[in-house]
């Protein structure tokens, strides 16, 4: 135990989270705390979660050996944890169904979210058809623009999606509005917050749904390899689906972690979108973690290819992970990333997500260097359907699209 | 508390009280739409007869600020308006005499950037009286409160209709200054009416302490002051001022007639509790 953990207190990770919400979110926090803690330690509820990973989710996700991008690269052998075969292409599902059977049975008829490139959206429409919620969605006028068939997905299930004008029109404005439709309704409606960030108890209530990635990688892994992995490699924005593959093997203290934030066009603050690599801690959506501010503490601009990524902070307990040594972060450039998704997509038949495609591009640059019997596993956590479009123009604009 | 014996707010509310009256606490966007009609704005508040502003200091990502004052913090970041230019005009306004209690109003994520220390020492040697920071709640807080009633400050919490009969009691015991009394759950912005039993509470809450409170959130005219102060020591309105600012400002009035206008309003809101 570091000295950090040697004293927890509920809703840190060392020095890092808390709850940093106006006075009137502090009663519904408290409430969302008991009865997350009640239902994790439900039998019932486990299994309804459970039920519902594997008949919505289709879960178990599979644990894919990638031959001939390991033959191609000469080092270590590649897995790839395969979220992209989830029922609505990435690993946000599995976060949504258990938040919203969360509300169900607070007996909240409502939920709402906020979404950057739609997919945590999709995920939550999706939840909240199945289990018959009133369901909002918050997103930038920007993003709408943007993503317009994730709009459609989401308003095809039922899903109100709300325009947000304010700000920079993107997914940190999207969770602003999202917050504060929360404070006037939240006795009717519970918040389906997208990542491991924002106030406790939402970081640990997210990883708790999301753990289910590295539970599984890790049981597969043994089954097929008969040990764990060297390295594990995984896209940081706000974190989930890193903290989802990372948590269960924390205390297995011989896999490496590696978490690859987006480097975007440069590392000039305004170009990237990489808090742990480049920020410095701050308050921000109602946590303290790294974040990306001006000497002023105002939010700075972000960016990065992948809008699942364009975040200017990251979940708190990657703050720590970061200062504690568990985890390597470091960062993976838009073109990189790119060139990581062109790559897995003509070696395996495997179009990733462009958030994913900076963790394929890590694994890239790190397998020649490890020996043939390393393995290194990469959390895909999303298909590149929804990017197509977007890369399509980028090629074009290159000179070398079809 | 002898750190607060001279503050202007403390004095405010010590003289209100003993003369069996309430007041106005109107709210301004620091640097909306300029500095310079800040500084002017705060002279012409003075003079209609207020005794406490507060000064909202522009952050890019506020989450309990409704539409229109969140519009004026865009614009003023927008402007260029920092920190340390607020710090600059309060100083010029106490330069020339300026005599309002006044709050900074910030979220926290300004604050923690600068450091608690720091920013609570330059606030006091700017000239503010209080500091109002919305998303630090008590469990947050720790020493801040210590800090800035070291630094002479007042530090104000807020109470919602969500908290709890014990937690108000509480939140009340490490309030300096006031209590700031969410009408509404929700955001900032005019409402038509608040709800009656917010009335009831906030006058069971006064009578259980001896710190004044003050109701914000949805104040919007001089009737709906009249009625907040039947059972508080004061009625905050943001929104409904930045309003009368934003509309000036469309409609291309120049500085000293928006002031006017402006002054106006806050003439009428303040008129019932004169």
């Amino acid at each position: 135990m570091t000295p950090e953990t040697a004293t927890p207190r509920d809703g840190y990770f060392g020095a890092y989270g808390g709850q940093f919400v106006p006075e009137t979110l502090m009663k519904a926090l408290h409430q969302l705390d008991c009865e997350f803690k009640a239902a994790w330690a439900d039998e019932s509820f486990r299994a309804d979660f459970d039920r519902a990973l594997r008949e919505i989710a289709g879960r178990p996700s599979e644990l894919y050996f990638a031959e001939r991008l390991t033959r191609d690269l000469g080092g270590a052998r590649i897995y790839l944890k395969r979220e992209d075969m989830n029922h609505t292409g990435a690993h946000k599902i599995n976060n949504t169904l258990g938040q919203a059977l969360l509300a169900v049975r607070m007996g909240k008829q409502r939920v709402i979210a906020e979404t950057g490139a739609g997919q945590h959206g999709v995920a939550t429409a999706t939840a909240a058809a199945v289990f018959g919620l009133d369901c909002e969605v918050y997103m930038g006028s920007e993003d709408i623009r943007r993503q317009a068939l994730n709009v459609f997905r989401m308003r095809l299930m039922g899903t109100k999606v709300v325009p947000v004008e304010s700000g920079q029109k993107t997914l940190k404005d999207a969770l602003n509005e999202a917050m504060r439709d929360w404070m006037a309704s939240v006795e009717t409606t519970h918040y389906v917050l997208g990542t491991v960030a924002g106030p406790h108890p939402f970081p640990d209530l997210v990883t708790a749904f999301q753990r289910c990635i590295g539970s599984e990688a890790r049981r597969q892994m043994l089954d097929r390899e008969g040990r764990l992995p060297d390295m594990v490699v995984a896209c940081v924005g706000g974190g989930s689906n890193a903290s989802g593959i990372f948590k269960p093997m924390e205390n297995d203290t011989d896999v490496q972690f590696v978490g690859v934030e987006a480097g975007g066009r440069s590392m000039h603050l305004g170009d990237h979108a990489a808090p742990l690599c480049a920020g410095s801690p701050g308050v921000l959506h109602g946590s303290l973690s790294y974040v990306l501010q001006d000497a002023d503490g105002q939010t700075a601009p972000v960016h990065s290819v992948s809008a699942g990524l364009d975040y200017p902070g990251v979940g708190p307990e990657h703050s720590f992970w970061k200062d504690s040594g568990r985890v390597e972060y470091t960062t993976c450039s838009d073109d990189d990333a790119i060139a990581a998704l062109m790559r897995l997509s003509e070696t395996e038949g495997i179009i990733p997500a462009l958030e994913s495609s900076h963790a394929v591009a890590e694994a890239i640059k790190r397998a020649p260097s490890m020996g043939s019997d390393e393995i290194l596993l990469v959390n895909l956590s999303g298909r590149g359907d929804k990017d197509c479009n977007e890369i399509q123009e980028i090629l074009k604009r290159r000179g070398n699209g079809q | 508390m002898s750190a607060l014996e001279n503050n202007r707010i403390v004095q405010a509310f010590a003289d209100l009280r003993a003369e069996g009256k309430t007041t106005l606490l109107p709210f301004l966007t620091a640097g909306y739409p300029d500095l310079i009609a800040t500084a002017e704005l705060l002279a012409e508040i003075e003079q209609q007869g207020a005794r406490i502003c507060e000064l909202g200091i522009p952050f890019s990502d506020p989450v309990a600020d409704g539409p229109t004052i969140q519009a004026s913090f865009t614009a003023a970041l927008e402007a260029g308006v920092t920190l340390a230019g607020v710090f600059d005009i309060v100083k010029q306004y106490r330069e020339v005499g300026g005599k309002l209690g006044l709050l900074a109003m910030l979220s926290y994520s300004i604050v923690y950037r600068h450091g608690s220390e720091a920013f609570c020492a330059q606030a006091a040697e700017a000239g503010f009286d209080g500091l109002i920071v919305p998303d630090l709640p008590l469990e947050e807080a720790g020493r801040f409160a210590e800090i800035a009633t070291a630094a002479g400050m007042c530090n104000v919490l807020l109470i919602a209709p969500t908290t709890p009969e014990d937690r108000k009691l509480e939140i009340a015991r490490h309030c300096s200054g006031f209590v700031y009394y969410i009408s509404v759950a929700g955001i900032t912005g005019e409402r038509k009416a608040l709800p009656l039993e917010t009335i009831e509470s906030v006058r069971r809450l006064n009578d259980q302490i001896d710190t004044p409170v003050c109701v914000g959130f949805g104040i919007s005219s001089g009737p709906m002051v009249a009625e907040v102060c039947k059972a508080a020591d004061g009625a905050i309105v943001g929104s409904a001022i930045i309003h009368q600012i934003t509309d000036a400002v469309n409609k291309g009035l120049d500085r000293a007639a928006m002031v006017d206008t402006v002054g106006h309003f806050v003439g009428e809101l303040i008129k019932p509790v004169l």
